[in-house]
């Protein structure tokens, strides 16, 4: 399989010198931007689709597209990348949602230019988006790809870096602290994980993580692998999140731009799961095990709390932001059932989580734009106002908490059904009061997801809301100043009104509510692969599951 | 048994699954664009010509496929001969399209039809046919028909996945997207709130149930090593009665939300929010039979497991008691029939906690023809009086002849008056509790409650019955000109009848809730006959009685001091949310300042403790490069210490 070696390789070169390309200076560039970013991330695309096709599906348990190059000898790091049943869904993933935010960034509506030149307050800096959105990219497809302890971290520490600026340079109101927040959380959790690497490298002597995963833990005692599990283990919990080290992820979802959360829920929470699949369970059984029912508990805690966190608030992104916390409380309880189900689960939780969250941040932007306000009680009726777009997102959060024959059920069923029959090692009373604990989430997750529906898109239109007429006012204040939103408009007070005047105010505004413009072009072109996808997996769960369950058994070191 | 090769299940499922994409996303292409306000005037008239053009392409979308499965599912049952009715097993009839690995037991993709699910098919494509039909009249100018009728093409769909799957978990997903549809069509009115509240509230308790519902499936699936119905019944025999016991209990919770019984039962009433029609196919004939359904094809894991049909004859006699109690002092035309359906499915559960699935499947299937009928006759009537009420209603049988015929049909048949289908069908379930008493599957205790309030219900049925035929149709008419209605009731129309897509189905769904009963092949016991017939008119003659005396006046005074509780259903829903509603948002309110000063607190804390520690870090970098190396020196001994340690 050496033929084909040259193509993650090229996964990660083609965007890398697409963003290296944009410090050359040429101001013509600026007009051409903004398919130059759809162009590179279309090539990056194209690579992946080539790879998922050439993918040899029976032996998906095997690293295949494999390239193994010394890169600094004296520390024995390798360049290694290869792809197998587990990372090849992630990588995909990776190539589309970027794709797509370039797409919704990029393609215009009819009026000429994309979101990408809009004017925005601030400056739009269109040239630096999409340097730090390439550089991205480059970054979460290496960690995907990485095949090396240090290679991997490597990888994983290159995100952070265009993270932090596409959250503190084109985030809301206050991006500045949630930006500082997010790189200083995850940089500490970070550190906290390479200590781990380190102290397996240091007691296994390789940093070769296929072969570290072959031995199933050999050659390292229990002490050891808990010490390394525990430290790994924090060091991925921060970035998954896990409860209770989620706190920094509210605050950057919100503040981020509607790109950045899109990537940051549909690409960066994976890293931190696939890290677990990859490294922490494989690499170390015994620390695994003895950790497991820690992991499962603060797994299902996470479900109930970020439920119950989501069921009264009052902001679209947050909410949507601590429902990543409840879906990786799946995610996590299906890694600590240590069986190949529960871990198949968690795997196909995690691509269902990217696709879905992805989709409700475009739509929660979608919305924050037109209304200049993610709070929820001051939108209302959206189906009404917005047809589409309210069906969409109904379609969104309906797949979100989870209904069978959408993508988000699998995930879930196949992680309470792995704690329903957990792993030897593991106490089985245990995890059946994790599973019945989790279920009870699923029940929470169904209750505010249909509590934001019949919030925002039931009822009639606002009395509240103010819309914003596309094109004027939004170019002006950008889509973060919420002071000039419906709480600055409505703060007239009612008092020296007549009721005719205030009729005429009513009217005006279903006036602008009738000029606010549906799904647009480039929203559609976005949205409609995250759509078929969802469906796709959700009616067909075996294309992902066939992948992914060999890959797991020989992880685990099942025979099958 | 061997599984005979046919396509056809899939077909009959894949029908109205492909019909419901189509009606969504072609109904209205190429896209009409909205009218500009200031252009309204001019355009809104083609804007109306142009979604009536939509409605009747939408119209033909929902109505063509469904069809064409009813009469696949009719063609099926009939080559197997209707055995369901003779009682004998035949083999299944369908074919295997597969298995999904999950990395433990497999999920098959198997669709078949046997008996049950034979005759089962053949009532869920009826009623949706009828009920696709109707709505064409019933919702003829709304502007969302079309994702009404492709919503209920999914719910067809997803219904016959129920019936015919072979695998239990490819059943959950059918179960599920039921429930999803029930609520999308609940909150068809979403601009009203109150229906909005009661979609959420539909979905939230049916799927609390669907929880208990699944882990049911896990233990029945892990246990016999398939999640296959007919590898799980034979392993039944081999399992130990805990299993069965936990098992099934498990799937009752499921059973509880789905078919609306005691504690489950809440939602149900509030769902009549949704069209009538909706009531009448979702609410009352098909989806919230399938828990009885599933109770019958999982019905070898129920026998052996005793303390589960206990448990099921309590809630059953609970249920099929309290509920009567409530439709009697109901004041809504469809809450009445909504008390009502909860009251008859008791009635199911019961004769299946008494050992008969046959029975129950039987009333089932009669049930769902009288009350499909008895929806659809009232959406009729409120589609002429323009309000759910019956205090404004009276005195119609003249102006609605037809329908007042069809009524009083479905009525007498929900009474169990001879001839009609719901004589035959109550009494084997009566027969089936009569001998529970006697028998050995049920506790003594259990069984006799069960009889007791079985013959208990069959009186206040009659009463219920008789107060809405006789409120509804005789009497002074209260009909006056009503203001605009507010989203959430029909259309007020000015044709006497309804018009005739909304007449045939009531008309055609008739014939059955008249004759099915003969389908069964008259076994009659004449001693437990006679005790029901004479006690559903006991009822009924009190209700006249009363009636006779003030036909203006509710004859539901005859409850005295009991009519404010049974009009409340017993302040069930008070309880529910004083201990579960409240206390969950007080506690989300809770976590969420929690978060920001404990959990997130903690971290800024810590970032302010940093702070401080540097400024004392500060004093160590007071360039004395003695310190740094005494330091460094530390260190390295302390890893070296370390790793002698774990070495």
């Amino acid at each position: 399989m050496s033929g084909l070696s040259w193509l993650p390789v090229a996964l990660l070169a083609v965007p890398l010198l697409g963003a290296l390309l944009l410090l050359a200076p040429p101001p013509a560039l600026r007009r051409t931007l903004r398919l130059y970013g759809l162009a590179v991330s279309g090539v990056v695309l194209v690579l992946a689709a080539i790879m998922v096709a050439t993918f040899e599906y029976g032996q998906a348990a095997r690293m295949q597209f494999t390239l193994d190059l010394p890169w600094i000898p004296g520390l024995g790091v390798r360049f290694h990348l290869g792809v197998d049943g587990i990372s090849l869904p992630l990588v995909a993933l990776t190539a589309l949602l970027t794709f797509l935010c370039f797409v919704y960034l990029g393609v215009g509506d009819g009026r000429g230019q994309g979101q990408l030149l809009r004017p925005r307050a601030g400056g739009s800096r269109p040239r630096a988006l999409v340097f730090t959105l390439l550089v991205l990219e480059v970054g979460m497809i290496g960690t995907f790809l990485a095949l090396d302890l240090l290679l991997f971290f490597v990888f994983f520490e290159i995100v952070l870096i265009p993270m932090y600026f596409l959250i503190a340079v084109w985030g809301g109101k206050a991006r500045r602290a949630a930006a500082v927040k997010f790189i200083l959380y995850t940089l500490l959790g970070s550190v906290v994980m390479l200590l781990g690497l380190l102290f397996i490298w240091a007691q296994a002597g390789t940093l070769d993580m296929v072969e570290l995963a072959a031995r199933h833990g050999a050659g390292m005692s229990r002490a050891v692998q808990v010490i390394a599990f525990l430290a790994v283990g924090i060091g991925l919990a921060v970035k998954t999140p896990m409860w209770p080290l989620h706190t920094w992820l509210p605050d950057a979802h919100t503040e981020a731009p509607t790109v950045g959360s899109v990537l940051l829920a549909g690409v960066l929470l994976k890293m931190g799961t696939y890290g677990f699949a990859r490294i922490a369970i494989p690499v170390l059984p015994e620390g695994a095990a003895a950790l497991a029912p820690w992991l499962g508990a603060l797994a299902v805690v996470g479900i109930i709390y970020g439920s119950l966190a989501c069921l009264a608030q009052r902001d679209l992104k947050r909410m949507i932001a601590y429902s990543s916390v409840g879906h990786m409380g799946f995610v996590l309880l299906g890694f600590a059932t240590l069986t190949t189900v529960g871990i198949n689960g968690a795997l196909f939780a995690n691509v269902a989580h990217g696709l879905i969250t992805g989709l409700l941040f475009f739509l929660a932007g979608a919305i924050k734009e037109r209304y200049s306000t993610a709070d929820m009680p001051s939108i209302t009726g959206l189906l009404a106002t917005l047809p589409h777009l309210g069906s969409v997102l109904t379609f969104a959060a309906i797949a979100s908490l989870g209904l069978p024959g959408l993508a988000g059920f699998w995930g879930e069923m196949l992680a309470l059904l792995g704690a329903f029959d957990p792993a030897e090692a593991l106490s089985r009373p245990l995890f059946l009061t994790f599973m019945v604990i989790g279920g009870l989430g699923a029940v929470l997750t169904a209750a505010y997801f249909l509590v934001m529906l019949s919030r925002v898109t039931h009822g009639l239109p606002g009395s509240k809301a103010v819309p914003v007429p596309p094109g004027t006012v939004l170019a002006a204040s950008g889509p973060g100043d919420e002071a000039t939103g419906p709480e600055a408009s409505l703060a007239i007070g009612p008092s020296d009104e007549t009721a005719d005047a205030r009729l005429e105010k009513t009217g005006e505004r279903i006036g602008l509510l009738s000029h606010m413009p549906d799904i647009r072009r480039y929203e559609m072109a976005a949205w409609v692969p995250l759509i078929v996808l969802i469906l796709l997996f959700g009616l067909w769960p075996g294309l992902l599951l066939s992948l992914t369950t060999p890959a797991v058994e020989a992880l685990l070191g099942v025979v099958s | 048994m061997s599984t005979t090769s046919s396509p056809f299940p899939l077909l009959i499922v894949a029908l109205p699954f492909l019909a419901a994409f189509a009606g969504l996303l072609l109904s209205r292409w190429p896209r009409t664009r909205r009218p500009q306000p200031g252009a309204a005037e001019a355009k809104g008239q083609e804007a109306g010509h142009q979604h009536r053009g939509g409605n009747r392409r939408a119209a033909w979308i929902a109505v063509l496929p469904t069809a064409v499965s009813a009469a696949l599912a009719l063609w099926l049952a009939a080559a197997q001969g209707f055995a369901f009715f003779a009682e004998r097993a035949v083999d299944p009839v369908g074919a295997d399209y597969g298995e999904i690995v999950t990395g433990t037991v497999p999920i098959t993709l198997t669709l078949q039809a046997d008996a049950l699910s034979g005759v089962l098919g053949v009532l869920v494509t009826l009623v949706a046919l009828a009920v696709q039909v109707y709505s064409v009249g019933y919702l003829h100018d709304d502007r969302r028909y079309p994702s009404y009728s492709a919503f209920i093409s999914l719910f067809t769909s997803a219904m016959l996945l129920v019936v015919y799957s072979g695998d239990l978990l490819v059943l959950y997903v059918g179960w599920e997207v039921m429930g999803l549809c029930s609520y999308l069509l609940i909150g068809h009115w979403w601009e009203d709130r109150s229906n909005s509240r009661a979609a959420v509230k539909a979905f939230l308790v049916t799927r609390l149930g669907d929880v208990g519902f699944l882990f049911g499936i896990f233990v029945l699936g892990i246990s016999a090593d398939s999640f296959r119905i007919a590898d799980v019944l034979a392993k039944v025999p081999e399992m130990s009665t805990a299993t069965l016991v936990t098992a099934t209990m498990l799937l009752l919770a499921g059973v509880a939300g789905k078919s609306a019984q005691v504690p489950l039962h809440t939602w149900l009433p509030d769902a009549m929010a949704g069209p009538t029609p909706i009531s009448a196919l979702i609410h009352a004939a098909t989806m919230v039979a399938a828990g009885i359904f599933i109770v019958a094809r999982l019905f070898p894991a129920f026998l052996g497991a005793r303390p589960t049909l206990d448990v099921l004859a309590v809630m059953a006699a609970l249920g099929m008691l309290g509920a009567a109690l409530a439709a009697l002092a109901q004041d809504d035309l469809k809450r009445v029939l909504a008390y009502s359906t909860i009251s008859q499915l008791s009635y199911m559960a019961g004769g299946l906690a008494a050992g008969s699935d046959h029975a129950a499947i039987f009333h089932l299937l009669t049930h769902g023809a009288f009350k499909a009928l008895l929806f659809l006759c009232a959406g009729a009537v409120i589609h002429h009086v323009g309000s759910n009420l019956m205090s404004q209603m009276g005195g119609l049988r003249r102006e609605l002849p037809v329908t007042f015929a069809a009524t009083t049909i479905g009525f007498a048949a929900l009474m169990g008056l001879p001839p009609a289908s719901g004589f035959f069908s109550k009494d084997s379930l009566l027969l089936a509790m009569d001998g529970a008493v006697s028998g050995a599957a049920l506790t003594d205790a259990a069984a006799l409650l069960l009889y007791a309030s079985a013959l208990a219900t069959v009186v206040v049925t009659g009463a219920y019955s008789a107060r809405a035929w006789l409120r509804t149709f005789f009497g002074p008419g209260r009909t006056i000109a009503l203001p605009e209605p507010q989203p959430g009731t029909a259309h007020v129309v000015d044709t006497r009848e309804a018009p005739p897509t909304m007449l045939i189905p009531i008309v055609l769904l008739a014939v059955p809730a008249l004759l099915l009963g003969f389908a069964g092949g008259l076994h009659l016991d004449v001693g437990v006959a006679t005790i029901s017939v004479v006690l559903a008119l006991l009822g009924s003659g009190v209700v006249y009685a009363f009636w006779r005396g003030d036909p203006v006046a509710d004859p539901a005074r005859i409850l005295g001091p009991f009519r404010v509780p049974c009009e409340r259903a017993f302040y069930v829903d008070s309880v529910y949310a004083a201990l579960f509603v409240r206390p969950i948002l007080a506690l989300s309110r809770l976590v969420v300042s929690t978060d920001d000063r404990v959990v997130d607190g903690a971290v800024r804390g810590s970032g302010r403790t940093a702070r401080g520690l540097s400024g004392v870090l500060r004093l160590a970098q007071n360039g004395n490069v003695q310190l740094y190396v005494s330091g460094v020196l530390a260190g390295v001994l302390l890893i070296v210490v370390g790793a002698v340690m774990f070495a």
